[in-house]
């Protein structure tokens, strides 16, 4: 409940704030290049090596044409030149453009030949904007939390309410009753003295039938639970363990719609999904060095950077120097989905055979900010899904003579795992 | 009904006055039970702050914490690598080719690595030749995890820096260089070009450098005889797959006779094909695998083989040579294999294991003259370059005092040479003295430097097998210790910078690719040059004797038989499959391999034909508990004395004795490894042929031995077997019948469904897998076994264990002698039993049964899981814990089994293996799995099975699966060939085949409709899907 309101709220705060930029960057924009443009084409062409404020493969860009004509005397033309043709101008000997390959080590920039001048006014447009101030989360945050409360104590407000006026009324019944007796006793009205019957429990008890049902049905109950209990021994379904860096798969997988095969590589072609190799985090963390996604109290933007950083640590990639340092420190995530070592368990048969969707077993990872064991792992489990499910036989050679002479033979189109064999002991576990 | 009689337990009762009768109808037990003994005495437990009560607390709060501490499941933590190679995805496996050359074994093989491990070695099946790998070399990737593997080098017992190895040795051989003493390089054969080239190297840097090359199993006179004639150092090929008729003189060549790697080709002609298979006459003293395979086996000493060789030479090239006291059982089996030999002309071959040179001169004559075509004197076998007068020569040098410097690599003198107390005294007489080595062993820890040697799957190397074929060693894994190998070293010292591994690739682009491309070659394993230049002999031929070399060719055999000289009983060394010459000795996978003849693991012994055994009081016996126990026996030769147990061998030739190379080993073993005796002791120069006396001695002997039925009681049933004529000429049903049963007093076959108890279920979809099994190419040569070890974890138990028939083997090969002169005179005798008594009673007469003949026929039949389609396990499980599958293959679930064994009690092939016991991470079972190294070879796709579980072959179910699933993802259709368990791939001989019979044009649903097939105990009704192919003998006499 409460999460809902808090991302509308903030949605609609971001909105908000989008028009007004967009508002301000058109009123720019129209002078010398359009910032919006500029923003799309810079992420196109110029991210993979430079980002506004931090030096990357190449400098930070923000105000670099007024940098350049403040520090340098360089102009408009020069960047152009420059842009379209690099080494073209080191070539030349101009001074700076050398003094600057020299110092990003000899790495030669990709000509852009292809940028007309308006792209390049753009671009340019672009890196002259000033930065913006992060925005605020905790604003958006404290009245959701308000309006959340608000709601949970006008219930409180009516029970409370309720349990006063029965305390009342029987106070009041009590107040009755003592008046009525001393009435009476001031009358001398004799009260005749209530009759005393055999009590309830005593009746209970002597009653054995009733009580050998009660016994059975405790029994029952009790073995119903105490069996219920057992059977969650080892299953670790909800299982979220604290891991190491706090990576979050909504923010990969969902915000950002990273496919997961990107990371998880080896499910399409071996047994274990496989756990990423931090290379692979750092082919993009390269660049993404910060948070700039939606934020929360509990997770803020510092919050995320601290994290990036400790990936950093563990890759032994020094953020500063853009370099490895060779300090590298492997993580040491929990493991969260443990089948036993007797269950043998084949990702790429369901990834790549089946064409299973890695949401079917492992829940919505694309909205968990911290991953939990969506699937029971149980046998029966396992068990349900090959029987309900059809096995994906189209243009796979493989399947063609088993297909045909199985479904004749069960007067079927379709086959299901089971059908296939998949319920046979041997197939997970040898 | 009363009675007055007294029953009494003791004849003490009887005696009224006794007083322990007394006590004993009081007291259960006469003496106070010692309580003290494990309470400890008074004063201590009274001293003691626990009360009864906080005792009792203590025992429930920790029981309670260790139930709650169960119920939550342990934190498991995932490493992910920071930067992964590109090569390796984890859970997918990757292969490389490399060549093992260890200076016994030499093979071209694939290592199945996964995740960067090394786990198995495979056959490469590309390669022409010596790419089968044999047991030894299966089971060699465990040696890489031995946990008793030096770490780094020593100095004098301390480690030191390989950095300050390198500067003091060098330092210490240019001493040497200085002093004008000689420095000796004592190496294995390592038949490679680059270390060869690097040897000169050193040789010109330090002038004065003697190499001398030494096989701990000498093929000496072979090598001599060879260079005589040919003027070529090495060993004459053979291939086997052109030869009808074969005969044998003493070679055990499927087995490690000179070098080994003949089976696979002796195997083709096995199979009898448009009416043909060729004839194996073997002559041999002790049983080997070659004797078991032959047609027929002619026991002789290894005097009368000398005079039986001389004796087939003359007859066959006319030449006269007298011959004298050949038995006439002998000379009649020789007179009938020159008359096969002479038919045959170019399709026979003869070959001999003679230590002799006039024997391997006479043989390398006789080949000559019948033009075989099996016999390839042009192709070179290079792995047997030992000289024994070099080593003769430096033992002599060493203790006069005249070496300065020795450098052993691949070598174990101390262990391996019958006069190695001289070698020692040598030894201490050097200035300087380095041992490459893995180990601590016998002479590394007595050398100056132990420089630590890396595991061959770590290391570079390459080697010409035979002339022409190259063969490249490629790490698999990077080096696990601080080691560092001889060639690198002998770099060092020459002062190269480079690496040895471009070593090896400069002189491959220089001397041996002529153009082609390296890569390829390190990709496949090996290269073939077919224009190789004919090299010289790198050293002159050594005479020892003028006489020899005159009378050297036409009057070899005429020597051969005049130095045969009948003195006593006669001792053959030889190498035992499992353990060759002993480098693998703390293999837990090879100690426990049972010999493919005896039967008998963790040992070795002495075997006495039964007439000599009999003689000498020397005795076999089955104890109670179901082990076999022999007597212990005093072996002397020239003044050495060795106790070693005696084994009754059926088929030993009476007059001689056996005994194995390879154990006896102490030095640089986990205790339990440290079985047998050491034969080398006796092995006197180089001469695996020695007079000996044999004499009783106290004691009895523990043997581990898993079969101890050595005959099939004419079960014909289990192996059927038939001769060549019969086969050829008469119907199946006479020879290969399925038995029947009476259903209505009418005899119905078995296969039948109206005799069947079960209702057949319906397998003609998807796949249906069959192994079919050839007795006639299986030459019994276990490597599928250790190929089962490897691929299925399967525990290694330790002899008290193996004597207690819990063996773990998946695989077994058991092996039957006929207890007549052949099966067929077993099963014609059982036929003719009538009654209990008399001279045809059954009674006596399957007594007589037990015993197998004096020469008997051997048979060897692999038997595993036979996976049933009506399996007598399934129906017995209470728990359902094995079940059968569509496809053939008999399951079962590890984790469901509750260990009541029923299902082994049950099953009629007795395949099923129970685990009593733990076998991993226990200090009982101290093997490989008890240790983080060992456990590394364990193989991620199998289970390990846990106490209390029954295990058995899963027709490799992994493997099977694995191959259906990469078929799918691809999206084919599965071809012919590519389902494999790990026996049928690592069968070179092409006994195993395994496949789907639902694949009508596959391999195995053609055996199935082979005439020669069978299924095992095929009255039983079960239905197996492992087929056997009838054993065909090609008994006919020219």
């Amino acid at each position: 409940m409460r999460k809902v309101i808090h991302r509308k709220l903030s949605r609609n705060f971001l909105r908000l704030s989008l028009i007004v930029l967009l508002a301000f960057t058109s009123s720019l924009s129209a002078q010398e290049g359009d910032a919006a443009k500029g923003k799309s084409l810079f992420n196109a062409n110029c991210a993979a090596c430079h980002q506004l404020d931090k030096k990357m493969t190449g400098p930070a860009l923000r105000h670099v044409e007024t940098r350049l004509s403040e520090d340098e005397g360089l102009d408009r033309d020069w960047i152009h030149a420059w842009i379209r043709n690099s080494s073209g101008v080191i070539k030349s000997g101009d001074s700076y453009a050398n003094k600057v390959y020299n110092e990003y080590g000899g790495a030669a920039m990709t000509a852009f030949p292809q940028l007309s001048d308006q792209d390049l006014n753009d671009i340019l447009a672009y890196t002259a904007e000033e930065k913006k101030a992060a925005p605020a989360p905790a604003a958006g945050a404290a009245p959701v939390a308000a309006a959340g409360s608000s709601d949970g104590i006008s219930n409180e407000l009516i029970l409370g309410a309720l349990a006063i006026l029965f305390i009342l009324l029987a106070i009041g019944l009590y107040l009755v009753n003592k008046t009525l007796r001393r009435f009476a006793a001031a009358q001398n009205i004799e009260l005749e003295p209530a009759t005393s019957r055999t009590p309830l429990w005593k009746a209970f008890v002597q009653n054995q039938f009733l009580m050998i049902v009660v016994a059975i049905f405790f029994l029952l109950t009790s073995a119903y639970f105490a069996f219920g209990y057992l059977m969650q021994v080892g299953v670790d379904q909800g299982y979220q363990p604290v891991q190491p860096i706090h990576f979050s798969h909504k923010i990969h997988a969902g915000d950002n719609g990273i496919d997961c095969k990107y990371c998880h590589s080896s499910a399409r072609v071996s047994k274990t999904s496989g756990i990423p190799s931090l290379n692979v985090c750092m082919n993009c963390h390269k660049s993404v060095y910060e948070y700039n996604g939606e934020t929360s109290a509990e997770y803020s933007k510092e919050f995320y950077d601290g994290e990036i950083q400790k990936l950093y640590k563990a890759a032994g990639w020094s953020d500063a120097d853009q370099k490895y340092t060779g300090e590298s420190s492997p993580v040491k995530w929990v493991r969260i989905h443990n089948l036993p070592d007797f269950a043998y368990f084949n990702h790429s048969q369901h990834v790549t055979v089946a064409g299973v969707e890695c949401q079917t077993c492992h829940g919505p990872v694309q909205e968990m900010e911290v991953v939990y064991q969506h699937a029971p792992l149980t046998m029966g489990w396992c068990i349900n899904c090959h029987r309900d499910t059809d096995v994906d036989v189209k243009d796979n050679a493989y399947y063609e003579k088993i297909h045909a002479e199985l479904s004749k033979k069960y007067g079927v189109e379709t086959l299901t795992a089971a059908e296939m064999g998949g319920l046979e002991c041997g197939k997970c576990h040898y | 009904m009363s009675s007055n009689k007294k029953y009494w337990k003791s004849v003490e009762e009887l005696n009224e006055n006794s007083s322990i009768v007394e006590a004993l109808k009081q007291n259960e037990f006469v003496a106070e039970i010692p309580t003290d003994e494990f309470l400890g005495d008074k004063d201590t437990l009274e001293a003691s702050s626990t009360t009864r009560r906080d005792f009792l607390k203590y025992v429930g709060f920790s029981t309670a914490a260790a139930s709650l501490a169960a119920c939550e499941g342990p934190v498991k933590k995932a490493i992910p690598y920071v930067v992964q190679p590109t090569e390796i995805i984890p859970g997918v496996a990757n292969y490389y080719a490399t060549t093992i050359a260890d200076g016994f074994d030499f093979a071209s093989v694939l290592v199945k690595t996964r995740e960067g491990r090394p786990i198995k070695i495979e056959n490469n099946t590309m390669a022409p030749s010596h790419g089968s790998a044999n047991a030894r070399v299966n089971a060699s990737v465990l040696g890489l995890y031995d946990s008793l593997r030096v770490q780094g080098p020593k100095k004098d017992g301390a480690s030191i820096s390989w950095s300050n190895f390198n500067a003091e040795t060098t330092k210490a051989l240019n001493s040497v260089k200085a002093s004008g003493q000689s420095i000796v390089l004592l190496t294995q054969t390592y038949a490679s070009p680059s270390t060869n080239k690097l040897v000169a190297e050193f040789k010109e840097a330090y002038g004065n450098v003697n190499h001398v090359v030494y096989d701990a199993v000498s093929e000496f006179a072979a090598v001599q005889a060879f260079q005589k004639k040919y003027n070529k150092r090495g060993l004459a090929d053979y291939d086997f797959s052109q030869a009808m008729t074969i005969v044998s003189v003493g070679a055990d060549f499927l087995g490690d006779w000179q070098g080994g790697g003949f089976d696979a080709a002796y195997a083709k002609n096995r199979i009898p094909a448009n009416g043909k298979m060729s004839r194996h006459i073997q002559f041999e003293s002790n049983m080997s695998l070659s004797g078991a395979n032959a047609d027929k086996r002619v026991p002789a000493t290894p005097n009368q083989q000398k005079l039986a060789l001389a004796k087939l030479y003359s007859l066959v090239t006319g030449n006269n040579v007298s011959v004298k006291g050949l038995p006439a059982n002998v000379e009649a089996a020789v007179k009938a294999a020159a008359s096969q030999l002479k038919k045959a002309g170019s399709n026979g071959v003869v070959v001999t294991g003679i230590q002799d040179v006039n024997a391997q001169t006479t043989v390398l004559e006789l080949n000559a003259y019948l033009a075989s075509k099996a016999f390839k004197p042009e192709v070179v076998i290079k792995t047997k370059q030992g000289n024994a007068n070099a080593v003769a020569q430096l033992i002599s040098d060493m203790k006069a005092g005249q070496v300065g410097a020795i450098i052993m690599s691949g070598v174990n003198p101390l262990y391996t040479l019958a006069n190695a107390a001289d070698f020692a005294e040598g030894l201490k007489k050097t200035k300087l003295s380095i041992a490459f080595s893995m180990k601590e062993d016998e002479t590394s820890s007595q050398a100056q430097y132990l420089a630590a040697a890396p595991h061959y799957l770590e290391s570079w190397g390459d080697v010409e097998i035979k002339t022409g074929q190259y063969s490249l060693t490629q790490p698999a894994i990077r080096p696990l210790f601080d080691t560092k190998q001889f060639q690198d070293a002998l770099l060092a010292w020459t002062g190269n910078s480079a690496s040895y591994s471009d070593y090896i690739k400069s002189t491959w682009n220089e001397s041996v690719l002529g153009g082609a491309s390296y890569n390829k070659a390190l990709h496949d394993g090996f290269f073939v040059n077919n224009s190789a230049k004919e090299e010289v002999a790198e050293e002159a031929p050594v005479d020892e004797d003028t006489e020899t070399t005159q009378t050297a060719f036409s009057g070899a055999a005429q020597a051969l038989a005049a130095s045969a000289k009948s003195t006593g009983l006669e001792l053959s060394l030889y190498t035992k499959t499992g353990m060759g010459d002993g480098q693998q000795a703390n293999n837990p996978w090879l100690q426990e391999f049972p010999d493919p003849i005896s039967r008998v693991s963790w040992d070795n012994y002495l075997t006495v034909s039964k007439a000599d055994a009999e003689e000498l009081g020397l005795k076999n016996r089955h104890v109670a508990d179901g082990g076999l126990n022999g007597s212990y026996a005093n072996v002397t030769v020239n003044g050495v004395t060795v106790k070693a147990p005696v084994l009754i061998q059926p088929g030993q030739a009476k007059g001689s004795v056996g005994l194995s190379f390879g154990y006896g080993r102490t030095a640089g073993l986990k205790e339990e490894m440290q079985t047998g005796v050491n034969a080398f002791a006796l092995y006197h120069n180089f001469n695996s042929t020695q007079n000996v006396t044999v004499e009783a001695a106290s004691g009895e002997h523990e043997f581990a031995c898993v079969q101890l039925h050595n005959t099939l009681m004419g079960r014909g049933d289990i192996i059927k077997e038939t001769t060549l004529e019969i086969f050829n000429t008469k119907d199946k049903a006479h020879w290969n019948a399925v038995p029947v049963v009476s259903l209505n007093h009418e005899e119905t076959p078995v296969t039948s469904p109206d005799v069947d108890l079960w209702d057949e279920f319906d397998r003609s979809v998807g796949h249906h897998f069959n192994l079919s099994i050839d007795l006639n190419a299986c030459t019994g040569c276990g490597s599928c076994v250790i190929a089962c070890h490897a691929e299925n974890n399967v525990p290694v138990v330790g002899k008290e264990e193996v004597r207690k028939s819990r063996d773990m083997h998946w695989l077994r090969i058991d092996r039957y002698y006929s207890s007549d002169e052949t099966f067929e005179g077993d099963n014609i005798k059982k036929d003719e039993f009538s009654g209990l008594f008399g001279d045809k009673g059954s009674l006596g007469g399957f007594g007589e049964m037990e015993e197998p003949s004096d020469n008997p026929q051997v048979a060897f039949q692999a038997v595993m899981c036979q996976h049933c389609n009506h399996a007598p396990c399934e129906t017995v499980c209470p728990v359902a814990a094995t079940s059968h599958s569509r496809q053939g293959q008999n399951h079962m679930a590890y984790n469901r089994c509750v260990g009541t064994r029923y299902c082994a009690n049950n099953c009629p092939y007795k395949v099923r293996r129970f685990n009593w016991f733990l076998y991993n991470e226990n200090d009982e079972f101290d093997y490989h799995m008890n240790d983080d190294l060992g456990r590394m070879v364990l193989n991620p796709d199998v289970v390990v099975r846990s106490r209390g579980v029954m295990e058995k072959c899963s027709m490799c179910i992994q493997m099977t699966q694995k191959t259906i699933l990469d078929a799918k993802r691809d999206g084919r259709v599965i071809k012919d060939g590519e389902f494999q368990t790990a026996c049928s791939a690592a069968c070179s001989s092409g006994a195993m085949v395994f496949g789907d019979i639902n694949d009508k044009e596959s391999k195995v649903a053609k055996t199935l409709e082979d005439n020669r097939m069978y299924h095992l105990l095929e009255h039983v009704g079960t239905k197996p899907n492992v087929q056997y192919q009838t054993k065909v003998r090609n008994t006919t006499e020219a």
